[in-house]
């Protein structure tokens, strides 16, 4: 029976290839699940826990979308995807929406014909070294050996760096970030460089984490987001206001333990639209009244999420910095509910 | 003069070796101290032997294994007063926790039974083939009908859809068998391809749906998303192994045809796919694929890698396979064609029985091959050990964790691959006729 599926698949392939597809969000309420692509593991943002079951920063995301959409946080079917499958996965249709901490760039926004519906973490690439070589800036790093990642931006990003400050420096090439810790440990390297909430990451599994320092210099913007196919607005609208509910509820103080009581009615008219208690706005979505209250209540909000996958209490241990709210100097800043 | 000559009448009884060239110090003395040179090297090679497994004993046996994170598997090991260094102990929590999911990956732990059940099957269906005199001949029933019940037990789904593939092989060779008498052998065999095609493609469906509707005995669908671990490694490895031999078999025998058309299909095939490296061909199945069908269109991955691995394996097979050919005498193909023994009786009875056993080491380093190469799928995204093992570690507890993971997979890889490589021993003994 497979084979005949398989076999039925290809002929009707031909028939219906070129045809538009359909909007992205009837497919989903169709199949009664999100496909949603994240990364094959990377800590605090995607990982599965001992039973299956998909936990972090990005998977926050899709379930707040499935949330949204559904009417089920666990509505979610996770397709791991790697730096190499992640954007053909998502152009061919395979998944919906891939938050897998992708870089918002112009040529991927433009030229790959995508569609980044916001920043959900502002990173940027930054350097690790160990306190006993004594430097404090990443320009005293002059012919140092530096543990990085091939075929990514960060190995641009480096070479960029070192050219305009007008310093030498040797590449050790590695594969993966469990190769780069091990090499750095033993001492290949004297630096090691990626984005900084890596590194954080990297360095909180150490034996003596205090042993090593963060240099200051941050020499890259790496906006990272979800996205989705470029042409299907509507989904896009969706998957963006999602995003934005998480950010602006953190604004507005509405959080996972007092929703229930806020969804009832409160004096703040933006609220009120927000939770669907006054207007229309989850029609003009084409969802129902309460999509983002859904959206807020699978994981809480934004505060919530990143206090439970990548805070200060978490192993990786990242401070907002960046990530705060525009009203706490940072950067984020969700348009108005209206 | 007396004539008294000393003639001893019995034989004196043996008398034990002495004690410097028998039992365990004999054979030390022999093999290890037989001279000044030989005596220094064996003292060298145990110094290494003894710096090698001083630092990988204490390491294999540390406390740990209850741990819950890194972190505690350090305390545990200063608690025990075992350097907590990178050297200084394993931190075997991981594996305690893991090792479900490494085995099944993310299989609902309540249908375990089903891939448990299907290997154990697949042992019994194996037994008629590998150990033929040691199990009764009928066994052979089972075997043939176990590539149905196999991918029933993973995946489910109702009953009727492995039947009705069967049934589509019964159909091919009723209709075979009627019109080969009838009309020619050729005009028989395309014609019992063609009606089983058009059963598979067409009417099965609606006979599967058809049946399922007045009885629906089935299993609980499982998406092959849900496969993982080593359970997704042995899966693509016996599906690639399982097909790569007859198809290798068929392709070495056309590449010696006589029939020029499918000599040089077979010859293109097997120089395209040896040519390219099976990393290319995932990338083709992960990706390529994707984007030549439809948007919308869910062409399992799964089925996609297993018929890309199976082709990949299928080219060098036939290798292996046409290397025995080849080793064959002349006079085994003359002798054949003297007998009066046609084309395919000729191959099944006196050709391929020879080449096949010439074969045996090359075919199973093959296999072999073959399954340890499963592990590159996992760079498209699919999650089997190696690809398990870097989501473990992007959980924040273990993550920093390398070598417990990659030794536990090592050991599990080692296991099934020398399992493989005795059995081919064994299988060259039984067969060895040879003329040594």
């Amino acid at each position: 029976m497979k084979k005949s599926v398989f076999l039925g698949a290809l002929t009707v392939a031909g028939l219906t290839a070129g045809a538009a597809v359909a909007g992205t969000m009837d497919d989903v309420k169709a199949r009664g699940k999100l496909n949603c692509g994240v990364t094959t593991g990377l800590v605090g943002f995607a990982a599965p826990d001992a039973n299956g079951e998909w936990k972090g920063f990005d998977v926050s995301v899709c379930r707040a979308v499935a949330a949204a959409v559904l009417g089920d946080q666990n509505a979610v079917e996770f397709v791991p995807t790697t730096g190499k499958t992640r954007f053909t996965a998502l152009a061919s249709g395979e998944i919906d929406l891939l938050a897998r901490n992708t870089t918002w760039t112009f040529s991927r926004d433009v030229d790959l014909k995508f569609e980044f519906v916001g920043v959900n973490y502002y990173d940027g690439q930054g350097f690790m070294v160990p306190k006993g070589l004594g430097v404090s800036s990443a320009k005293e790093l002059d012919g140092a050996t530096v543990c990085i990642q091939t075929g990514t931006t960060t190995e641009l990003n480096l070479a960029d760096f070192f050219r305009s400050n007008n310093i030498s420096y040797e590449p050790v090439p590695i594969e993966t970030n469990a190769e780069a810790q091990q090499q750095y440990l033993a001492g290949a390297c004297d630096v090691y460089t990626t984005d900084a909430s890596g590194l954080a990451a990297t360095r909180a599994t150490f034996e003596a984490p205090g042993d090593h320092v963060l240099l200051p210099e941050i020499i890259s913007k790496e906006p990272l987001g979800p996205l989705v196919r470029h042409g299907d607005n509507e989904w896009g609208d969706v998957v963006r206001w999602s995003l934005n509910a998480l950010i602006a509820a953190e604004e507005y103080g509405i959080t996972s333990a007092n929703i229930e009581e806020l969804a009832k009615g409160t004096n703040n008219p933006e609220i009120n639209r927000m939770l669907g208690t006054e207007g229309t706005l989850g029609e003009m979505l084409g969802l129902d009244a309460e999509w983002a209250k859904r959206a807020i209540a699978a994981n809480g909000n934004y505060a919530e999420i990143f206090a439970k996958n990548i805070g200060e209490d978490t192993p990786v241990g990242l401070a907002r910095g960046l990530n705060a709210q525009w009203t706490n100097g940072g950067l984020l800043y969700a348009p108005p509910f209206r | 003069m007396s004539d008294v000559s000393f003639v001893r009448t019995e034989m004196l009884p043996e008398k034990a070796p002495p004690p410097t060239s028998a039992g365990a110090i004999g054979w030390a003395r022999e093999n290890l101290f037989s001279g000044w040179f030989n005596t220094l090297l064996t003292l060298a090679s145990l110094v290494v032997v003894y710096y090698v497994l001083s630092a990988i004993v204490p390491w294999i046996l540390s406390p740990t294994f209850s741990g819950t994170s890194l972190g505690q598997c350090r305390e545990m090991l200063a608690a025990a007063g075992q350097e907590s260094g990178h050297g200084g102990g394993a931190c075997w929590g991981v594996i305690r926790e893991r090792w479900i999911q490494l085995m099944f990956g993310f299989y609902p732990s309540e249908l375990y039974w089903r891939p448990i059940a299907a290997f154990v099957l697949l042992a019994v269906a194996l037994a008629p083939i590998l150990f033929s005199d040691k199990v009764p001949a009928k066994l052979i029933w089972f075997s043939a009908a176990y590539p149905f019940i196999f991918p029933w037990l993973l995946w489910g789904g109702a009953v009727w859809g492995p039947i009705s593939a069967a049934a589509g092989f019964v159909i091919a060779f009723v209709v075979y068998r009627i019109v080969s008498q009838s009309m020619s052998d050729l005009i028989g065999l395309v014609g019992g391809i063609l009606v089983a095609l058009i059963w598979w493609l067409v009417l099965s469906g609606i006979a599967v749906s058809a049946l399922d509707s007045i009885l629906p005995i089935g299993l609980e669908p499982v998406e092959s998303r849900k496969f993982g671990g080593f359970m997704l490694s042995i899966t693509i490895g016996i599906v690639a192994i399982a097909c790569s031999l007859p198809l290798g078999i068929v392709m070495a025998l056309g590449r010696q045809s006589d029939l020029m058309i499918v000599k040089y299909l077979c010859v293109g095939f097997i120089e395209f796919i040896r040519g390219v490296p099976l990393i290319t061909l995932l990338f083709v199945a992960s990706t390529l694929l994707n984007i030549f069908m439809p948007p919308g269109t869910n062409f399992d991955i799964i089925l996609r890698v297993l018929i890309m691995v199976t082709l990949f394996a299928t080219a060098y097979m036939a290798e292996v396979i046409r290397g025995g050919l080849a080793a064959l005498p002349k006079g085994q193909y003359e002798g054949a064609d003297s007998l009066g023994l046609d084309y395919w009786q000729a191959q099944r009875l006196i050709i391929m029985p020879q080449a096949l056993k010439i074969s045996i080491p090359g075919i199973v380093s093959t296999f072999i091959g073959v399954f340890k190469d499963t592990t590159l799928v996992s760079i498209i995204g699919l999650l089997d050990p190696l690809g398990l093992s870097n989501a473990i570690r992007a959980d924040a507890n273990w993550n920093g964790i390398v070598w417990e993971l990659y030794g536990f997979i090592a050991l599990l890889f080692f296991v099934f691959c020398f399992g493989m490589s005795r059995y081919s021993m064994y299988l060259e003994r039984k067969l060895q006729t040879g003329h040594r």
